[in-house]
């Protein structure tokens, strides 16, 4: 059924084509460029890393070790040094890992859990008010952190979760972020369907378990793999909420590198990459599709 | 009579389940967005935390006169108005630049996304190492005759930024225009083909059409990514950056630190009244294009 260009035509789309290639090759290389280089430098040792950068990051500290500044990919020695500094020789950054773990997973399956009940909700039901929370929640969506940053401390006082994992954990699960996505991809689902299970006499639940949410897994999973990502990198929330420094998840330290962990920094970095590598590598095409879903939906 | 009686309630009914379904989450969002919100509304509007009395709008007059407020934003509405095109454009950009049958499509698309996946902290040492004073982008910049910039201190910290903020984003936006792509009807760009339509015609009049809706949506999340790309300019640049990067969460922050929640409060107030305004809008051009396209 495909109609066939003339000749002329066609000549010029194979060479329009090799030219979106080649830009999209350049535009390649610029985005993966900061993961190559994460990874590449973890093999560093950390002279080889300060003798290469020592002039961007020893400014606090006056005396630099090198005039100018090498974006260096591929180590003059491969080592390990960093790993093992970092994962054998102190079990702290270990254990932070471990805190992000603890963290940010009971987050991810929780919010995604509690913001597809509401997501049915508000695609079963609209109404006024309901149009109104919904819009509601897309405006607390927006805030930035900083806006509820004293009362949010102030309730975890009250709550008596201050500087405990919950302080974190709570707040995280009920965020407003994954209800808004949801609800975008269920307003999809053909309402027949709905209507078909209702002829067939199942009840609400019974259409929210059985129709709803095998019609949007792979929403589910992509919504699950942007939350994770999200908490994965969190600074702000542990550095006010969760101040105790042996319970602050591994991406706090990742942060405050100073000069002479660099190195550190970047093992680290890759080490802390993998979980999401894994997610995306195994969800990419839920995360393609999901995520694609909900965005041409109108809600 | 009888049969309103019934409708009532039905919708009583409808209105009471969806409260059931709801309510796990409103609780929740109550207690640690709402509540916090209401508190801030409550600090906006009180002259002291100790006094409590109650000023109403004293705050926020105080706070239109502060100067930093007033940079900060500035900066940050212009940041997000710079941002937030840019970031749909770019995007509609590459989807349609992958939907050529050009080879590698899907490998492409991976490193695309592959931005989401960097750590934070590692994303900030390489924007230091590129954009420093000695920085490859300079030595690269110097290859061609231009002169050093100093990127994060001077008018250009904002474009450091910028391209950071799209580094990160353009994959993910990109796939969400690459369905909206596939989700148009293929009949109508038959048509179009046989009619002779150019591409320049077939785009604006019946691909940006069908893709209005994910162009709101993109909109919304890139607007919510804008303000969270402060944690990487914060990483970058510390508490006080140049003027021009000192944005509106710069000055919650500060605010934050020197205790004077009420100018906090304010601010936190003033933003969320510019969102109401800026999102309601949205939602109606959405509505008013979505049912374009539908019907």
């Amino acid at each position: 059924m495909k109609k066939k260009h003339p000749p002329r035509r066609r000549k010029q789309h194979v060479f329009g084509r090799a030219a979106m290639f080649v830009l999209c090759l350049v535009f390649s290389v610029l985005f993966l460029l900061p993961t190559v280089l994460t990874i590449t430098n973890s093999f560093m040792s950390e002279a080889e890393i300060k003798s290469n950068y020592g002039m961007v990051f020893s400014t606090t500290e006056g005396g630099f070790v090198s005039k100018t500044v090498n974006l260096k990919f591929i180590p003059d020695k491969v080592t390990l040094q960093q790993y093992i500094t970092g994962l054998i020789k102190s079990p702290e950054y270990l254990l932070k890992l471990w805190n992000s773990i603890l963290l940010v997973v009971p987050i991810v399956i929780f919010q995604v859990a509690i913001a597809s009940v509401a997501a049915y909700s508000f695609t079963r039901w609209r109404g006024k008010i309901r149009s109104g929370i919904f819009f509601f929640y897309v405006i607390l969506m927006l805030m930035p952190y900083q806006v509820t940053l004293v009362p949010n401390y102030l309730i975890s006082e009250w709550l008596g979760i201050l500087n405990k994992p919950w302080a974190i954990i709570l707040p995280g699960i009920f965020a407003p972020f994954s209800v808004f996505l949801l609800t975008k991809f269920m307003r999809r689902i053909p309402y027949s369907l709905i209507e078909a299970a209702k002829v067939d006499g199942a009840g609400e639940w019974e259409i929210f378990t059985r129709i709803c949410l095998p019609q949007c897994r792979s929403a589910l999973y992509s919504i699950a793999i942007l939350v994770f990502i999200d908490y994965w990198n969190m600074v702000e929330q542990p550095l006010i909420l969760l101040q105790d420094s042996d319970a602050q998840p591994l991406s706090v330290f990742l942060s405050r590198v100073n000069t002479g962990e660099i190195g550190l920094a970047f093992a680290m970095a890759t080490v802390y990459m993998i979980p999401s590598l894994l997610l995306f590598l195994h969800g990419e095409e839920y995360l393609v599709e999901g995520i694609a879903n909900s965005g041409s939906v109108k809600g | 009579m009888n049969k309103r009686k019934e409708i009532r309630k039905k919708r009583r009914a409808d209105f009471l389940k969806s409260l059931c379904f709801l309510m796990p989450s409103l609780l929740g969002v109550g207690v640690f967005f709402i509540l916090p919100f209401g508190v801030v509304v409550y600090y906006s509007m009180i002259d002291g935390v100790a006094s409590r009395n109650f000023v109403f709008l004293d705050n926020f007059k105080k706070l239109f006169q502060n100067s930093a407020f007033r940079m900060a934003s500035i900066n940050t509405l212009k940041f997000s108005a710079m941002a937030v095109p840019l970031a749909v454009v770019l995007s509609i950009v590459l989807a349609l630049m992958l939907e050529c049958r050009i080879p590698m499509k899907s490998q492409f698309r991976t490193f695309f996304l592959s931005p989401m996946m960097v750590p934070v902290a590692s994303v900030v040492l390489i924007w230091q190492v590129l954009f420093n004073y000695n920085g490859t982008v300079n030595e690269f910049l110097m290859l061609f005759g231009a002169k050093r910039i100093d990127w994060l201190q001077s008018e250009y910290s904002m474009i450091v930024v910028l391209v950071l903020f799209l580094w990160k984003n353009l994959g993910y936006f990109m796939i969400l225009f690459m369905a909206g792509l596939a989700n148009i009807p293929k009949e109508l760009l038959e048509v179009a083909n046989v009619e002779g339509a150019s591409a320049f015609y077939k785009f604006f009049n019946i691909k940006l059409r069908y893709l209005s809706p994910t162009v709101l949506f993109v909109t919304i999340l890139s607007l919510i990514n804008s303000f969270k790309v402060f944690r990487e300019v914060y990483l970058l640049t510390g508490d006080y950056p140049y003027e021009s990067l000192y944005m509106l969460q710069h000055f919650m922050n500060n605010t934050f630190r020197s205790l004077d929640y009420q100018k906090l409060s304010a601010a936190a107030v003033v933003m969320a009244l510019v969102m109401v305004v800026l999102i309601a809008l949205l939602f109606w051009i959405e509505d008013a294009f979505g049912k374009d396209v539908e019907g």
